[in-house]
């Protein structure tokens, strides 16, 4: 099937404006963030679970006053153009399946760019439901990084895919990669912030830019543990239909390819990282170490092995 | 679980090796070769088995402990939970306001209306009503047993899975071979007719499932850049009673799209061309080869071989090793020669030309030693057993004559494929394990473990005041919301 390049093309500007719109929503976030004050103590938290509400809203609530201040503007703002930039992003994406006429996820770049699109409605979606959106920055900064390196030095021209791509377990198999990898990120994020946020608790001289600002570190623990559980057995199946492929293309379900090999360490990582949670004297610090190393190492599997080792899924 | 958290640890420490440095079992000769160069931390790392890190000694212990946690850890977890199963909800805690959820409200129905109300609130929790000392009454409620059936149900599963793969390492096997694609045959008979083949621990090569395949066409389709875009191979097979009756049955075989036959696969790994010489000798008598070249180039498929002939009719073996040929060189499909250098520019078989050198001599093939199929042995060229009579670019139909009137054409070429029949009576057990493992987890991790009280006891004004507690046993998240809808639901009239 032809390529279209007029699509193919005009996939790659949304890419790039995209991209930009994310950087623009990253200013308005940190500057949400820098106009507000310290997010209150969590004695009200506490209060409100007391009284028997829901617990997870009540994280960290700033700002109570009912006029809409300076900062809430921004943060307004900045989440319209969080929802700007991924609308973008998905046009981008479409068109590139329409200008190649197959699944938009065959090679290094449609990948990243795929994953980066789910971190963000990721973001998006958990925005709505938590009052988390001064975050807004250290969720965006890694995507908008993945994006440059996808956009330059991953960057491939609209194109069909070999032989051994051409199944319909590429689509499944792929697809949840991508879906969950990008779930992933933001729990890694958050499992980041949380280690920042307990070195600040436990020194509030150390992290002081950003530790008073960030939410409860039992509500980053918490956000991140549920992002994850939701995430992980989706990379499972991913992982399993992987095997499937593998076994129709390649002539056996597992062979200990180097990008085989680092999707089951993470997912071992990540199988610790749930077991630790309910480990007494590995629950808070420690499994937040592990969830932030798994996530490392999703992305040590998409950039490393692809780039520097050789496999069977050099060509992906 | 302390334990199992460090044996996961160590799995994906002892595992990532494996990715980092090249492995026998992937790349031979990427594997010796980083070895070699070295020194002795890559014979170091060598006799740790860092280049077989999925058949090493440590793999297989850690391998082995996790299953021996697992099993350790499974059945009093199953005891326990046979036993939950039959328990009947724990007793309302003194004091619900501890708890991380709880409510109160003050209400005007007696205990025993709130108690037939909370019953039928309570509708799929499991729940026990008791008399409490003071006049109260309350009710214990818990739901989300399935969570623990679908933890279970993921590590058994798991279990299961280490078992099968533990199973196929046994009892499978992988055989390779390169097939004409001129209507040649290959018949699963025993491990000679493989050109390598790597058996599981258990087999020996003298049990395989009788099958045989014939292809008779090879087909590509290529990107202009060189880049593959689709290839099949027109097969028959015949396996089972049709081996009796030599009945043949047509498949196309494609990359993602093996030949799956009395549970064997058969799949197209890759494919080059066959170049077909003929040497006329002196005497007028005719040799016909068509022998496989293998591709130096993936992308245009330059290949390279050596075509070898015995001089027919001569008896003495002196005399033979004198006057055996080879025709060696490299083979282009479509060919552009510049300079008398042969190159491909294209995968695709447009314009077929060999560049050969003639070797004549000794080939050194009755030698004993083995070679290969694809190279002349250089030694015997060095000590000059073995010269070079002609070089010579040839398209098809071109032929070059020797000093002593022998005559090399170069008539045509054929595709070969190469097949993989791969054997695993495991995998579908694997599959059915994993399949299981992911249902499992995601009951495991949807459901949640909760428990429920509600106490209702009655105050001096002749009212009941009703407490209503929530524990989350596994994870407090999430259950804030049901909590709260709950208890709304159950002090309807909320007056404090
Ligand atoms: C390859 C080894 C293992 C893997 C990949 C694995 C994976 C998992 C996963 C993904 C969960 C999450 C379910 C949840 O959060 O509820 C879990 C829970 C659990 N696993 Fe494992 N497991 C392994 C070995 C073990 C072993 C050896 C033990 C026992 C010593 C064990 C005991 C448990 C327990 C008790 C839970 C429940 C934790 C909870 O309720 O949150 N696991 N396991």
């Amino acid at each position: 099937m032809p390529v279209n390049d007029t699509l193919a093309t005009y996939s790659d500007w949304l890419y790039r404006a995209a991209a930009l719109i994310y950087v623009f929503a990253m200013v308005f976030y940190t500057t949400e963030q820098a106009f507000t004050r310290k997010a209150k103590k969590s004695e009200q938290a506490r209060e409100l679970v007391g009284a028997g509400a829901p617990v997870t809203p009540a994280i960290g609530r700033i700002d109570e006053s009912t006029e809409v201040g300076k900062p809430e503007r921004f943060g307004r703002m900045a989440v319209a153009l969080t929802v700007l930039g991924a609308l973008l992003h998905l046009g981008s994406i479409v068109l590139r399946g329409v200008a190649t006429g197959r699944a938009p996820w065959g090679n290094m770049y449609e990948y990243g760019a795929a994953t980066m699109l789910v971190a963000v409605v990721t973001w998006l979606v958990l925005m709505r439901k938590f009052d988390v959106r001064r975050l807004g920055a250290f969720v965006l900064t890694p995507v908008v990084i993945l994006m440059f390196l996808g956009g330059t030095a991953l960057y491939t021209a609209a194109g069909p895919v070999m032989p051994a791509l051409q199944s319909y377990w590429l689509v499944i198999h792929v697809a949840a990669a991508i879906l969950s990898s990008g779930l992933f990120l933001v729990p890694g994020v958050f499992s980041v912030l949380y280690l920042v946020k307990v070195r600040h608790d436990a020194n509030p001289g150390r992290f002081t830019r950003i530790g008073p600002k960030l939410p409860e570190a039992a509500s980053l623990d918490r956000l991140a543990y549920r992002t994850t559980i939701f995430a992980f057995p989706i990379y499972t199946f991913g992982i399993i239909c992987g095997a499937i492929w593998a076994e129709a293309a390649w002539g056996r379900f597992w062979g200990w390819d180097p990008k085989e090999t680092v999707a089951f360490v993470a997912w071992v990582v990540y199988a610790g990282y749930l077991h630790s949670r309910a480990t007494a004297g590995w629950r808070g610090t420690r499994a937040a170490v592990i969830n932030s190393v798994a996530f490392a190492l999703v992305v040590f599997n998409l950039f490393f092995i692809n780039l520097v080792i050789a496999g069977l899924h050099s060509y992906a | 679980m302390r334990t199992a958290l460090i044996l996961l640890f160590l799995l994906a420490l002892a595992a990532m090796p494996g990715a980092l440095l090249p492995q026998r079992s992937l790349n031979l000769p990427r594997a010796l070769a980083y070895i070699e160069a070295h020194g002795w931390w890559g014979t170091f790392l060598d006799r740790l088995q860092f280049f077989d890190v999925y058949a090493s000694v440590w793999f297989s212990a850690i391998y082995l402990l996790l299953f021996i946690s697992l099993v350790g850890c499974l059945v009093p977890r199953t005891v326990e939970y046979a036993k939950a199963l039959r328990a009947k909800p724990v007793l309302t805690p003194r004091n619900l306001s501890r708890l991380p959820h709880h409510k109160t409200a003050v209400v005007t129905d007696t205990p025993e209306q709130v108690m037939a109300d909370a019953r039928v609130r309570l509708k799929g929790w499991r729940l026990v009503e008791r008399a409490e000392d003071d006049g109260a009454r309350s009710v214990s409620a818990e739901r989300g047993y399935l969570r623990e059936a679908g933890n279970l149900v993921f590590h058994f599963a798991m279990l299961a899975l280490i078992v099968a793969l533990a199973i196929g390492k046994m009892a499978n096997y992988e055989g390779q071979v390169i097939v004409l694609a001129n209507g040649s045959q290959f018949c699963n008979s025993g491990t000679l007719g493989y050109d390598s083949f790597r058996p599981g621990l258990r087999v020996d090569g003298t049990d395989l499932n009788p099958f045989c395949v014939r292809v008779n066409e090879f087909d590509a389709t290529y990107l202009p850049n060189g880049q593959a875009e689709q290839f099949a191979a027109k097969i028959d097979y015949q396996a089972g009673d049709d081996l009796d009756s030599d009945t043949w049955r047509p498949y196309d075989l494609r990359v993602n799209d093996p030949l799956r036959v009395v549970g064997d696969r058969v799949y197209l790994l890759g494919h080059g061309y066959a170049p077909t010489f003929t040497v006329t000798f002196p005497d007028g008598q005719k040799r016909t080869q068509t022998i496989q070249w293998r591709p130096v180039d993936n992308l245009t498929l330059l290949s390279e071989g050596a075509t070898k002939f015995d001089p027919p009719g001569v008896t003495d073996p002196t005399e033979r090793r004198k006057r055996q040929i080879a025709v060696t060189g490299l083979f282009a499909p479509t060919s552009l020669i510049e300079d008398k250098i042969l190159t491909s520019s294209h995968p695709k078989l447009s314009d077929p030309a060999v560049a050969v050198d003639v070797m004549r001599g000794d080939l050194g093939i009755d030698s004993g030693r083995g070679q290969s199929i694809f190279q002349i042995d250089q030694s015997l060229v060095d000590s000059g057993r073995l010269t070079r009579v002609a070089r010579e670019n040839l398209k098809i139909g071109g032929a070059i004559t020797l000093d002593d009137g022998t005559k090399v054409t170069f008539d045509g070429v054929v595709p070969w494929v190469s097949l993989q029949v791969s054997h695993d009576p495991t995998q579908v057990w694997v599959l059915v394990a994993a399949v299981a493992m992911i249902l499992g987890l995601g009951v495991s991790l949807t459901v949640r473990r909760r428990r429920l009280w509600v106490r209702a006891s009655p105050d001096e004004s002749g009212s009941t005041v009703v407490r209503v507690g929530g524990l989350a046993r596994t994870d407090q998240a999430g259950y804030g919301e049901e909590f709260h809808r709950l208890a709304a639901q159950l002090l309807p009239r909320r007056d404090t």
